[in-house]
């Protein structure tokens, strides 16, 4: 939903029960998106389809996630796939040294996150756009860096070898095909509606302002350096789930997952699928992986067609396919109001 | 009351505030008037924190405010509403105000709960009225008219319950009937909500036909207070500043 509609619908019903209805209306778009797509496996035994969208699952909550900085709060990160790669890894890692149960180590990957986001956000928030994009990108460096180097803890450049342990939780087992489809899809469905109860919440709407004017966010009283923060700290959690969801998928985590070009996967999503709707991203990541794997198919030069595609979005579109679609709906229903 | 004490900026070797001690008490509306350059928006960014003064002290109510940050002074109860409007141009009329009332009562950074939160409608819709600026609630700020994002920028200040109110020109860039229903508006506003207004006016019309009371900055420096037939009649103003059309329209 755009923010434009959002408007739109206050003036339809009385604010008390029109939060409350909004709300309602997207736990209900969520379970039937979650039982559409849960559903799936019993109508095709498609295993590549069922691969396609763990897949878009993982990409989607890291993509979705980094709008929360790129779309809503003008933050844009070179650096957000870091994340994505500290949650493959520290996952993958509780998992074969420790051996604890999925969720424990899950919850404690989130727990790693948080504390890394804070230490790395409070350096780079300060800064302001070029300086803050290119601080990012040298954490992102660091961490990658990290990773080759500590061969005896990390693999190297080898990677997280040997599979990840998957025991089974409250009778589910993620070793098994089905079972880790619907988990990832599950894991998609409530991170994105978490992601946009922030970004309809009274905060996400702070962030709105500081992407708009932070100065005079300032001057409202709003401590902007602590709601970057927090913004970027939550927008990793989400990209570390993502990065979970992806080694669960290849059982394994690899220094490709912390590289700065995940970063640049993100951003190109972002532009692909529009900044200006909470979904944008989801429509990027669906068109982005699409695009890899059919054009891939036919031809080893799969990155001329894709920086063709881009080109074409970035300076045909001058925006998202979303944004694009959005507007377009925007402008037929201003004339139709105007008749 | 906002007393300012020996308050002193310097940009180099530029002196842009320099010794300034002034009282304005409470409810008082006192327009600043000079030359470019004068240091007025200096003025104005000492006492709301946009910057950090040299040396000197900014009372409110006897708490000295001098080189605190922004917010914190905000929620002291000083206001500020900018020279070129100073707004969130993807937000809705209402949706500032609403957020606005939001960052005041500290939810600001609520998660868990939709926006817009229902205890600030009631304050968010009581400027919009004071403002005229309800018929337009659902206007994206970017789409507004100049004159309507200065209000709107007002609004913003004033949606925060200031105790102090200070306007950066709030006439800039309009046309000579715009000025009066604008200037009418602040004056409307001062009767009304009881709060202490300080603005920066080049209009002397203007300036001589509404403020009480006013204070002419020059170099930095004030080179005089008074009511508007004191400052007519000042022969240090008409010098460096007024010329001889107005102190002859006063004679």
């Amino acid at each position: 939903m755009t923010e434009l509609e959002a408007g739109r619908a206050q003036t339809l019903v009385p604010a008390r029960s029109g939060a409350a209805l909004q709300r309602y209306r997207d736990v209900l778009i969520a379970l039937i998106a979650f039982a559409v797509l849960a559903s799936l496996p019993l109508f095709t035994g498609s295993k590549a389809l069922l691969d396609f969208v763990i897949r878009c699952s993982a990409y989607g909550l890291f993509a979705t996630s980094l709008n929360l900085l790129v779309g809503y709060t003008g933050l844009t990160s070179f650096g957000h796939g870091m994340f994505f790669g500290l949650g493959a890894y520290s996952f993958g890692l509780i998992m074969q040294k420790l051996g604890v149960p999925i969720p424990v180590a899950f919850v404690a990957t989130l727990a790693i996150t948080a504390v890394v986001a804070a230490i790395i956000g409070a350096i780079c928030v300060r800064l302001k756009e070029i300086y803050f994009a290119f601080v990012t990108l040298a954490f992102q460096m660091l961490i990658h860096s990290t990773i080759l180097s500590w061969a005896s803890f990390t693999g190297g450049d080898q990677g997280l070898r040997g599979g990840i342990p998957r025991p089974v939780f409250l009778g589910i087992d993620l070793s098994d095909h089905v079972h880790l489809y619907v988990t990832s899809c599950a894991l998609l469905i409530l991170g994105l509606l978490a992601m946009h109860q922030i970004a309809q919440s009274p905060f996400g709407y702070t962030l709105r302002m500081i992407r708009d004017n932070a100065a005079r966010a300032s001057f409202l009283g709003i401590d902007v350096w602590r709601a970057k923060l927090t913004v970027f700290v939550l927008a990793a959690l989400f990209a570390s789930m993502g990065g979970m969801v992806m080694a669960l998928f290849v059982s394994g985590a690899y220094p490709e997952f912390a590289y700065w070009t995940i970063s640049g996967e993100g951003i190109f999503i972002n532009m692909l699928g529009g900044v200006s709707t909470f979904l944008g991203p989801m429509v990027g990541t669906v068109l982005l992986l699409l695009l890899n794997d059919t054009v891939t198919r036919f031809t080893e030069y799969h990155g001329i067609v894709l920086g063709v595609v881009i080109l074409f979005f970035a300076l045909g579109l001058r925006k998202g396919l979303l944004d694009f679609v959005a507007d377009w709906l925007a402008q037929r229903r201003d004339a139709g109001e105007g008749r | 009351m906002l007393e300012i004490r020996d308050l002193a900026k310097s940009f180099g070797g530029v002196k842009a505030t320099n010794d300034v001690s002034l009282a304005f008490p409470d409810g008082s509306l006192t327009a600043v008037i000079g030359p470019n350059g004068a240091g007025k928006s200096t003025f104005f960014n000492l006492i709301t924190g946009a910057l950090k003064p040299d040396s000197g002290q900014v009372l409110l109510d006897g708490v000295d405010l001098a080189g605190r940050s922004p917010p914190e002074i905000v929620r002291y109860g000083i206001g500020r509403a900018f020279q070129v409007a100073s707004i969130f141009k993807s937000l809705t009329v209402q949706e500032t105000m609403l957020a606005a009332v939001s960052a005041d009562q500290r939810t600001s950074a609520v998660l868990h709960k939709r926006f817009p939160l229902p205890e600030t409608r009631d304050r968010a819709e009581h400027v919009m009225e004071l403002l005229g600026l309800a018929g337009k609630r659902h206007r994206t700020a970017a789409t507004l008219s100049h004159g309507d994002q200065k209000l709107l920028d007002i609004a913003l200040a004033l949606v925060l319950d200031p105790k102090v109110l200070l306007l950066d020109e709030p006439t800039a860039g309009m046309g000579p009937e715009e000025r009066w229903r604008m200037i009418d508006k602040v004056r409307e506003l001062w009767e009304t909500q009881k709060i202490t207004v300080v603005f920066i006016e080049h209009d002397m019309d203007i300036v001589f036909k509404i403020a009480p009371k006013i204070v002419v900055l020059c170099y930095g420096r004030i080179l005089a207070t008074g009511t508007p037939d004191e400052i007519r009649k000042n022969s240090a103003v008409i010098d460096a500043y007024l010329g001889t059309e107005h102190a002859g329209a006063a004679a």
